[in-house]
């Protein structure tokens, strides 16, 4: 037998074949395939032009959560067409109250050992329950829905092999910003990033579905985690434990890099405008005044991930210079942090929180910047024009940066106020 | 792809021009309205491109072209704008796939020698780009053929309407 990679592994199970090869090209059958309102009216249009009576994908999802509830109406009407659609079509409508696409997927879609297509580059991220999970067009999530196949090429593997635990006040994002600013934001490009080793074991789901989530802004076209127990103890307490297995590459695969990371040596980390490998240590770039601060999204919107900046901020308000939002992931993280009394540490820190969705990260509400404002951001991009204005600078950091950053009105080191 | 060459002028866009330089979220209400969002086309990159280029101008990138967001929309208007080609050093996986899907050439060549509205000649099926202002003849890595395939087909729906489902060369 081969031995094989997860990504070789799983798209071998799903081309219907024993082992698949770099390079290869397969058409494999889809298990879970999603589009937002961003993508999906666009995949809506192609999906009819196919003219296929039925979805084939088991599972099919659109997602209102980019622009939701919607601030125009052009997208309002670009709602009003998914709706129509799921209604008619039999797909899944996530609608606005639910939550981020990505976030969604993992609590409630993707298991181990499936194949997730979405119209979002961040669909990458289910890849920490032990998916191939990518991110494609709204033409090829279209195919994949209407036929329930798509065709992939076997991506060469890049094994991170992750030793030693976190200090206390440094993230999984610190670890994922190093990496990337190791590897280059075209460092991965058409590669499968597979996490491993003790550091990657000792690390709960909330920080996994971080590195999983950035592995496209080093080019990556999947990230992958190991499915272990604790895969297993985040599907329990979604009562989805029926949906676990165990999944891990073989020993002996082959890669076409190792790269080594330890974890105990990772300090807070922080991109810089405008590029997300344009890395430096936070405590370098005290002194930066900071006109906002945004804590959520996908990346970092989880109950954990707010739990850190809560942690930060009991008993302190923002700087008043310093506005602060804070934007849960899901339906499901708001519920569980309006439970723990963390909105009302926001609250009383002076915070603006926010329904769960994609919120001000990708531009269209909710936090848009003005010319000349300083962003520090717990997403995912930090890209010329992000937020809404290509006058504004994005940098990107842990929630507990973010909370220490808004605390201090400049960028600070979260170690400093622990 | 068609035989025939291709002819426009070349306007220079550097190392990594995301989608949200192509089509930012500030214009996402215009997501559906493609004619809309294709006059705003490369604006956060080089506001006067849109309003100043010409139906088969090149778009000319650096290294990593295209990366970010998987927003098809980016290349359709790159397209609808009517641009002949983007041409660059390198690309990111989900804009070059995307681009071939809806028929919009992406070529992977040197670009570091075509200067600022250098005039060029893209000869798709010969391989080569020709700078017809200083002369110089560059390469192009041919597509894989899965790619040639879908984009004869028509793209990627035109594909799989043609064949009843996928129909692609293993390679």
């Amino acid at each position: 037998m081969t031995a094989l990679t997860l990504a070789e592994k799983i798209l071998a199970a799903h081309a219907g074949l024993d082992a698949v090869v770099p390079g290869q090209i397969v058409i494999a059958a889809v298990d879970v395939a999603i589009a937002q309102d961003g993508t999906g009216p666009l995949a809506i249009e192609q999906i009819e032009e196919l003219g296929s009576a039925r979805l084939k994908a088991p599972t099919c999802v659109f997602f209102i959560d980019h622009a939701a509830p919607a601030p125009r109406s052009e997208l309002a009407n670009a709602q009003k067409t998914i709706r129509a659609f799921c209604a008619s079509s039999g797909a899944t409508l996530s609608d606005v109250e639910m939550g981020v696409c990505h976030q969604r997927v993992a609590e409630s879609y993707a298991k181990p050992g499936d194949l997730v297509i979405g119209a979002d580059s961040h669909t990458c991220m289910a890849g920490a329950l032990g998916a191939f999970a990518t991110g494609m067009g709204s033409t090829d999530v279209a195919v994949g829905m209407a036929s329930g196949q798509t065709w992939l090429r076997v991506p060469e593997s890049f094994r991170i092999e992750v030793t030693g635990e976190l200090q206390d006040g440094v993230e999984a994002k610190d670890l994922m910003l190093t990496l990337i600013g190791t590897l280059g934001a075209d460092g991965a490009t058409y590669k499968a990033l597979e996490f491993g080793g003790p550091g990657i074991d000792a690390l709960p789901m909330p920080g996994r579905l971080t590195l999983c989530n950035m592995s496209v802004e080093a080019g990556a076209k999947a990230g992958l985690m190991p499915s272990d127990d604790s895969t297993r103890a985040f599907l329990a307490a979604l009562d989805r434990e029926a949906d676990w297995r165990p999944l891990a590459a073989d020993p002996g695969a082959s890669y076409e890099r190792v790269v080594e990371v330890d974890a105990a040596a990772i300090v807070p980390t922080v991109s810089r405008p405008h590029a997300v490998d344009n890395t430096a240590p936070a405590a370098a770039l005290k002194g930066t005044r900071v006109d906002q601060v945004l804590i959520g999204t996908c990346t970092n919107g989880r109950l954990e991930d707010l739990r850190a900046a809560a942690r930060l901020r009991r008993g302190r308000r923002r700087a008043p210079h310093t506005r602060l939002i804070v934007t849960p992931a899901s339906q499901a993280v708001a519920r569980a942090a309006a439970a723990e009394g963390l909105f009302d540490v926001f609250w009383d820190a002076g915070a603006v929180v926010t329904n769960p969705g994609c919120g001000a990260c990708v531009g269209i509400h909710e936090g848009i910047l003005g010319d000349g404002e300083v962003c520090l951001s717990t997403a995912n991009r930090n890209f010329h024009g992000r937020m809404g204005n290509p006058g504004a600078f994005i940098y990107l950091g842990s929630p507990a940066t973010a909370a220490a950053t808004a605390v201090a009105g400049e960028i600070t080191d979260p170690r400093e106020l622990l | 792809m068609t035989d025939e060459a291709l002819r426009g002028r070349a306007w220079l866009f550097g190392d990594d021009i995301s989608t949200d330089h192509i089509a930012p979220g500030r214009l996402f209400h215009l997501r559906t309205d493609l004619p809309q969002l294709a006059r705003h086309v490369l604006e956060d990159a080089r506001p006067e491109f849109a309003g100043e280029m010409r139906p088969g101008d090149f778009v000319v990138g650096g290294r990593n072209f295209g990366l970010g967001s998987s927003r098809e929309h980016a290349p359709r208007i790159i397209k609808l704008a009517g641009a002949g080609a983007v041409l660059a050093q390198s690309f990111a996986r989900i804009f070059f796939r995307n681009a071939i899907n809806v028929g919009l050439p992406v070529l992977q060549c040197d670009t570091s020698g075509i200067g600022e509205q250098d005039e060029l000649e893209v000869d798709l099926a010969g391989g080569e780009v020709r700078d017809l202002t200083t002369g110089a003849v560059i390469p192009f890595v041919p597509l894989p053929p899965v790619m040639v395939t879908i984009l004869a087909d028509g793209g990627l729906v035109a594909h799989v309407k043609m064949h009843g489902g996928f129909d692609l060369p293993e390679g």
